[in-house]
Parts: structure tokens; sequence; C-alpha cells
């Protein structure tokens, strides 16, 4: 295996990581106007991803800086064509990210109120666009020479990038629901159970309209065939599985197998993208390349010897992280300081 | 119209930039300074440290965020509006922000997460622990993006292939000299900024009478650290005006307003300039001293601002090598200045600790708590300086700033996301503040001191 795919599955495991994980803590922002009844409860929902949501979010800023590193030519041209919508994007992320830092530091009800919208218009932003911009990826964009795009902000909507967005959207919010099902006491977790459950068959139906629209949009059976092969079956064999544990309370369950639906899912996108990274809708010859748009080798080799030493040492602490805070919120006011 | 993007987009980078460099410095400071006052309470056990580490904690905590916010927007957007310049650098400039996310992030923020939540989860050691890996996380976080910007003011360690530019020399990137200047600046003015800020706020509630005990204990630390870290700025800071001189003698001509070499060349006092006709309308100046900062001693030649813009047509082409004069000069004034104010009032107050009086008896110390500015003053126009002086390059000496924009990017689009940026940062700024005052007063802990009568200086360790 050469150097620049290993560059290519670094930057999807990443990108994979964050879908993961910034995944569920979206998705439970999106719930929160709609689960608690209570300010009690809108703080244990925040006290569940409070700890996490910024190391979450940095596999996304670890991405792009591994973007730039490593295919410089992918990080320009996908960041200045996808201008608009990164905008919004960054404007949603940073309201959100201070919002869970602020929303409990004053007790007036209408700042917490506002502080409580910013989680969820930050949240569900991207977790819509996220899915777009993704779609985008494999249906292409107008990339002339030189890889300039020629196109504008409307280039990137279509039936196809809106219908992909839902299904991140969606998906994420059922990963949320499941998350909170495991992390809950247990009037709430009941709660995130019963909207998993609803959630579920909705999310269910606009993937498959994905996958059929993924057959007109996308050179998807030239590159992989009628029968796909195991991956984006395993996303689909998943995402049934899942269906029957939410309704069987299998909340530790759920959440594994559904995280598999995230894996397998976004695994597909780039197994279908490899080795382009940005497809040309207008030539595919215009693409970008893991090769065209690579660093020199001496870049690539430098930094393979550091992600190789880092990566394992950041999956090793943030998985004690999360095991640190295990186990449910508790509903006592004392222990949800701050 | 593309001078219009280049504008717009200059305006957009310096406002997020200078923005992010307001939260920076003072995460960098109080970090460290929080984890002392842990590290205290963990050895002594005794519950003032722990309310001390709690009160400076959560306003570490609050402006963290901040930080945490701003930054997303400054790792994507070279991509966004400086995508030529990513593309003709991004072989080198971006491994270093790799790395930083790599090892300074994800530190930062699974450990800060760990810190914040888990004050009983944790045995003491491992929650101490956790709050000087948060400290040296953001050390770290400054040593890599600052060893992309010193590429920037003095390119190294690659090759040019195909109109880009090559990384060959890891090596040479991160001993590169300018690094090693800018980066102990950096720091040291970070730990400035904090140790100012709790002395500032210690200072309000000592005039106040109010928790003598806490205040105190916080004052005395803060000023030890912040005499020391301001001391080592000024020194740092001679240095790297030195290695200005030897790899950017434009910046230092413009931060001098010195139109003509000189030897010994001599250091302004007050310059009012004429930019366009190139001459003074007004200049006060010391004779020998620029030559004493730049080589210390009084002589050694030091070049002017029109010898410089012939060399530069000579090497580069025919063009504009003057980078903003006035700007650049009262940058320059602006941060040394308040570096010495600072100096100043630190010394001031280390007197009468070490004199053991007390300061708050004198009306003039109701104004101690104003110094909270100065740093925030010397760290922006110091990064104003240093970037606006290296105009008009980006990357000194081979790329100009004008040609690394993002050639899609319209006017339109700039102004949206100029505009935007703008006004969720200007309320944000709002909400930050609010926050930081509310808190920096909330000294409403029950069942602490405050009734007891104390003498002020004594009282302690
Ligand atoms: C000298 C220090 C310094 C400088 C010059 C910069 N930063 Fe910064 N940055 C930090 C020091 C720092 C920090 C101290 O590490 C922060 C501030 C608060 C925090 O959480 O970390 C941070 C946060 C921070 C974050 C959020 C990390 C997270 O989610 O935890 C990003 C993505 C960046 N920065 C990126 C940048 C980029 C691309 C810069 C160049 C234009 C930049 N910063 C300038
Ligand atoms: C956080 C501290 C920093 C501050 C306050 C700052 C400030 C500024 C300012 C004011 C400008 C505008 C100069 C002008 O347009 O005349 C500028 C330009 C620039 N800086 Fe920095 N800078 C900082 C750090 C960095 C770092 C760390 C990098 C790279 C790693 C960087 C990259 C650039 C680039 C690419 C430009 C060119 C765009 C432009 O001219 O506006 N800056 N910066
Ligand atoms: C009083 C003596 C000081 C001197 C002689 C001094 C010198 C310098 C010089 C020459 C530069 C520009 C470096 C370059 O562009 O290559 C610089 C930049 C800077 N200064 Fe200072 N400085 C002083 C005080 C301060 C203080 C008190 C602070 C903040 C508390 C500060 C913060 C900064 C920052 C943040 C930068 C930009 C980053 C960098 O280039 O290092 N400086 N300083």
């Amino acid at each position: 295996m050469d150097l620049n795919t290993i560059w290519f599955l670094l930057i999807a495991t990443l990108f994979i990581g964050y879908f993961i994980l910034e995944g569920f803590d979206f998705g439970v922002g999106i719930l929160l106007p709609f689960l608690a009844k209570e300010d009690v409860e809108r703080r244990m929902i925040i006290n569940a991803i409070g700890p996490h949501w910024d190391g979450n979010e940095v596999w996304l800023i670890t991405a792009g800086g591994a973007m730039f590193a490593a295919f410089p030519q992918w990080y320009a041209t996908l960041f200045s064509s996808f201008y608009i919508a990164l905008f919004l994007m960054l404007i949603a992320l940073i309201i959100r990210g201070v919002a869970f830092e602020f929303r409990s530091k004053d007790e007036s009800p209408r700042w917490r109120k506002f502080w409580d919208w910013a989680i969820f218009f930050g949240s569900i932003i991207p977790a819509f666009l996220w899915g777009v911009a993704f779609t985008n990826f494999i249906r292409g964009v107008p990339i002339a020479e030189n890889f300039t795009y020629v196109g504008n902000f409307w280039d990137l909507i279509s039936t196809f990038s809106i219908i992909g967005g839902l299904v991140t959207l969606t998906g994420f919010i059922l990963h949320g629901a499941i998350f909170l099902s495991l992390k809950m006491d247990e009037k709430l977790s009941e709660r995130a159970t019963q909207f998993a459950k609803k959630i579920w068959l909705p999310n269910l139906i606009i993937v498959v309209i994905f996958i059929v629209e993924t057959y007109f949009f996308t050179d998807i059976l030239q590159r992989l065939g009628v029968n796909p092969g195991f991956v984006p079956m395993a996303a689909v064999l998943s995402l049934l599985a899942v269906g029957w544990l939410v309704a069987n309370k299998y909340a530790g369950w759920a959440f594994i197998v559904n995280s598999l639906v995230i894996f397998f899912s976004a695994s597909t996108i780039f197994i279908i993208l490899y080795p382009r990274v940005l497809v040309s809708s207008i030539n595919s010859a215009l693409s970008l390349t893991i090769y065209n748009s690579a660093s020199g080798p001496y870049t690539l080799k430098v930094m393979s010897i550091i992600a190789l030493i880092f990566v394992p040492i950041v999956i090793a602490y943030q998985a004690w992280s999360y095991w640190v805070f295990r186990g449910r919120i508790v509903r006592d006011e004392n222990s949800l300081h701050y | 119209m593309e001078d219009l993007v280049i504008s717009l987009s200059r305006w957009q980078f310096a406002i997020t930039t200078v923005y992010h460099f307001f939260f920076v410095p003072l995460t960098i400071g109080l970090g460290v300074l929080v984890a002392i006052l842990e590290t205290i309470y963990v050895r002594t056990n005794k519950e003032i440290y722990k309310e001390m580490t709690k009160f400076w904690g959560k306003l570490f905590a609050i402006n963290f965020a901040m930080g945490v916010v701003t930054g997303i927007v400054q790792e994507f957007q070279f991509g966004m509006n400086w995508s030529e310049y990513s593309r003709y650098v991004g072989d080198i400039f971006g491994a270093p922000l790799a790395i930083e996310a790599l090892l300074a992030f994800f530190v930062e923020s699974t450990f800060l997460g760990v810190w914040l939540f888990g004050w009983d989860k944790l045995p003491k050691k491992i929650h101490l622990f956790s709050i000087w890996i948060v400290a040296f996380g953001a050390i770290i976080s400054a040593f890599w993006i600052l060893v992309a910007n010193s590429f920037m003011q003095a390119p190294i360690g690659f090759v040019e292939e195909n109109g880009r530019l090559i990384m060959n020399d890891f090596g040479a990137l991160i001993t590169n000299p300018n690094v090693w200047v800018q980066f102990p600046h950096t720091l040291f003015s970070g730990f400035t900024t904090g140790a100012t800020f709790i002395a500032g706020v210690s200072a309000y509630h000592l005039f106040k009478k109010q928790r003598e005990e806490f205040f105190t204990k916080s004052l005395r630390l803060s000023v030890l650290f912040g005499f020391l870290s301001v001391f080592l700025v000024v020194l740092v800071g001679h240095t790297q005006g030195q290695e200005m001189v030897k790899t950017q003698p434009m910046k230092m001509a413009a931060a001098e307003a010195l139109w003509d070499s000189e030897d010994p060349a001599s250091f302004s006092l007050f310059s009012i300039v004429d930019e366009k006709n190139k001459r003074d309308i007004l200049s006060f100046r010391i004779p020998g001293v620029l030559s004493l900062l730049s080589y210390n001693q009084f002589s050694g030649r030091v070049e002017g601002i029109n010898q410089l813009q012939a060399r530069y047509e000579q090497l580069y082409g025919p063009g504009n090598y003057i980078p903003p004069i006035t700007i650049s000069y009262w940058s320059f004034r602006i941060m040394v200045g308040t570096g010495f104010l600072i100096l100043f009032i630190f010394a001031l107050l280390l007197y009468f600790i070490i004199r053991n009086k007390n300061p708050f008896q004198y009306k003039w110390s109701k104004f101690l708590p104003f110094a909270i500015v100065l740093p925030f003053l010397a760290n922006s126009f110091g990064w104003i300086l240093t970037e606006m002086g290296r105009q008009p390059w980006v990357v000194f000496g081979y790329l100009k700033t004008a040609d690394a924009i993002s050639k899609n990017v319209t006017v339109g689009m700039v102004l949206i996301s100029l505009i935007g940026f703008s006004l969720v940062y200007a309320s944000l700024i709002g909400a930050d503040i609010f926050l930081l005052q509310k808190f920096a007063k909330d000294i409403g802990q029950p069942g602490l001191d405050t009734s007891e009568p104390m003498d002020f200086w004594e009282k302690g360790e």
C-alpha cells in the first residue's frame, strides 16, 4: 500500500470517528428541546455529552489538518468551493460550542432558553450539512482545469444532496436518542427509547431512497457493480438490527450496532470515492485524486510516523475518558454541578 | 473586483485571528496558574486552595470555550479564503497544523472535559494531572502553530518544485531560529496575560476589602509569576528584534519609521510620517539606540526603507515592498509601551509584598484592575506588527498576499461571511464579558473567612 492510500485511509478514519462520536452529540443537541420537560432534565442531557463534545469535535479539526498536510489541493479546493456551506457550519459550531459552556452560568430563564435553542440549531445545521457535503463528494461538483471550482452555492443543492442531508440528520438523531437511552435515568431513558423507535423507520426509508438515488447519480455501478459487496450490505443489515434492538430495549447493543451503521455507511462513501477525493462533474479526468492532490512523499512519510505514534494514544485516552464518565446521569442537583 | 476580494479577505482574516488571540493568551496563562493552585491544594490539603482552583478555574473554562470556537474558524479559513496559499505551501504549512490538532487539541479538549466534570469522580492526583495536561496542551498547541507562522516569517526546510514549495527538512522547520524567539515571546506573554488577569481581579476585591485571605493569596502568586513572565517577555522581545533585523529588515525599518539607512542608527521616540511622500512630518530620535537594540552596541548599520525598497526591486522585480508604516510603527510602540507599563506595575506590587505593606490603603490602587486590558493590547498589536510588517508578503520572499487568495471566491461571498462572523463575534464578546465579570465578582461562597479581621500581608504562608 502506498503512502497516499494510507493517508486516504487515515482521513477516512478521522471522518468516520467524527461521525460516530459527534454524531450522537449532534443528536443529543437536537433532542434537547423535545425530551426534557424541565430545567434539571435539560442540564442532565447536556451533562451526558458535557465532558465529551469538544474531544469529539477535534476529530473534525484533525481531519481538516490532515487534509491540509497530506492533500493540500483537496483542502484548498474543497473549502473554497463549499465556502458558504462551510461558513454556515462554522457559525453553527461556534454558537453551539459556547452554548454548552454558557447556558447554565446564569439563572435567567430567557438566557437559558436562548442557549438551548443555540444548541438545537447549532446541532441540526451541521448534522444536515454533513450529509449534503458527502453526497456532493460522490456525485461530483463542477471542477474545471487546475482544480478550479466553477460553480456556485446552488450547485451543491439537489434532491440527491438534500436526501443525503436527511440521511445524516435522521441518522444522528437516532444515534443521539440511543445514546440518551443508555445514559439517562429511567424516566428520561424511557422517553429517549420511545423517540428512537419513532425515528428509526423514517431513517430507514430515507436511507433506502438515498441508496436508490446513488445508483442514478453516481458511478457506483461501474465501480462496485450491482451487488455492491460486503460493506454497504452490512450498513443496511445493521440498521435493520438496530430497529430490533431498540424495540427490545437492548440499549447498549443498539448503540454499538448503530455505531457500526455509521461506520459501514461512511466507509461505503469512501469506497465509492477511492482513489478520488472530490469528483468533477464536468469531466472525470479533472477529479481530484489522492495522487494529483497530494503533498510530496517526504511530507507524507514524516506525517505517517507521527500519526502512527499518536493516533493510538489519542484513542486510548479518549476511551479512558468515556470510561471515567460511564454510568447513567443521576437526577441530583448537587451532582449536576456547573 | 479582485482587489476588493483581497481587502475583504484580509479584513476577515485579521478580525477572526485577532479575536481568537484575545482568548488564547488567557488560556495559556490561566491554565498554568490554575494548575499551580490545584497542586498547592493537593499538597497542603487546605480547603482555600480548592476554592481558589475552582474560582479561577471557572473563569478559565468560560474563556477556554471562546478559544475553542474561534479556533475552528482558523483551521478552515486557509482553505476557504486563501486557497492559492494553501496549494502553494500546504506541503509544509499543513504539517504543523495537523500535528497541533493531533498532539495538542485532543489532549486539551479531552482532559478539560475530565477536569471540569471529574471533581468527584477521580482520585485527587489524577484530577490534578488532568489540569496539568490541559495547561501543557495549550503550550504545545502554541508551539506548533508558531512553527507554522515562523515558516511564513522566515521560510526554511523546503525546495520549490512545479510552482509549489515542497518540504525536505522537517528538522529545519522546528529548529527555525524564528520559532525559538517567537515561541518563548508568545508563551511568556500568555503567562503575563493570565497573571495580570488574576492580579487585576484580586486587586478589585482587595480594594473593596472582600475575602482578603483568598485574594491576597491569589495576588501574591500572580504578582510573582507575572513579574518573572513579563521580564522574560521583554528580554525575549529584545532578541526577537535582533532576529527581525536579520530576517525581515523591512519590518524593523517600518516599525522604526527609518527612511534611510543609518550607522549608528537612531531609535524613534515619536514620529508622524507622511507615507505617500515618504517623509517625516515630525520625528524625535535618540541617536545610537536602535543600533543598541539590534546589535547590543552603539554602532552598526540598520537599513532604511528606501534602501531596502531599492534592493527588493532588484531581487524580486518591480513592486511596492513597503508595509503600512504608520500601523507598524504604532503597533510596535503600543506593545513595547504596555510591556514596560506592566513590568512597572508588577515591580511596584512586588515591592509592596516584599516590604509587607498594603497597597490598597491608597486611592490609586483603585485603578489597578484596569491593568487587565494592557496585555490584551500588547498581544493584539504584537501580532498586527508581526503580520502587517511582513506585507506585501504572506510567505516572506516567496508569495505575496495578493496572490494567495481563493480564485473562485467572490466579493459577495466574502461579504456574507465577513458580516456573519463579525456579528456573531460582537454578540459573543458581550455574553463572554458579562459572564466573566459576573463570576469574577461572585464571591458568594458560604463558610469562608471575610468576617475575620486579618493582618493583610502577614497572614497566609
Ligand atoms: C500562540 C498560541 C496560538 C495561536 C497563534 C493560535 N492558536 Fe488556536 N488555540 C490555541 C493557541 C493558539 C490554544 C491555547 O491552544 C487554544 C485556545 C483555547 C483552546 O481551547 O485552545 C486554541 C484553540 C484552537 C482550536 C480549537 C481546538 C479545540 O477544539 O479544542 C483550533 C482549531 C485552533 N486553535 C486553530 C488555530 C489556527 C489554525 C491558528 C492560526 C491562524 C491558531 N489557532 C492560532
Ligand atoms: C493568533 C495570532 C495572530 C494574529 C493576531 C494575526 C493577525 C493577523 C493580521 C492582523 C493579519 C492582517 C495583515 C494584513 O492584512 O495587513 C494577518 C495576516 C495573515 N496571517 Fe496572521 N495572525 C496571527 C497568527 C497567525 C498564524 C499563527 C498564522 C499561520 C499559522 C497566520 C497566518 C496569516 C496569513 C495567511 C495572513 C495573510 C492574510 C492577510 O494578509 O490578511 N497568522 N494576521
Ligand atoms: C517591552 C518589550 C517588548 C519587545 C522589545 C517586544 C518585541 C517584539 C517584536 C520585535 C515582535 C515582532 C516579531 C516579528 O515580527 O518577527 C513582537 C511580537 C509580539 N509581541 Fe512583543 N515585545 C515586547 C513586549 C510584549 C508584551 C508585553 C507582550 C504581551 C503581553 C507582547 C506580545 C507580542 C505578541 C503576541 C507578538 C506576536 C507574536 C510574535 O511575533 O512573537 N510583546 N514583540
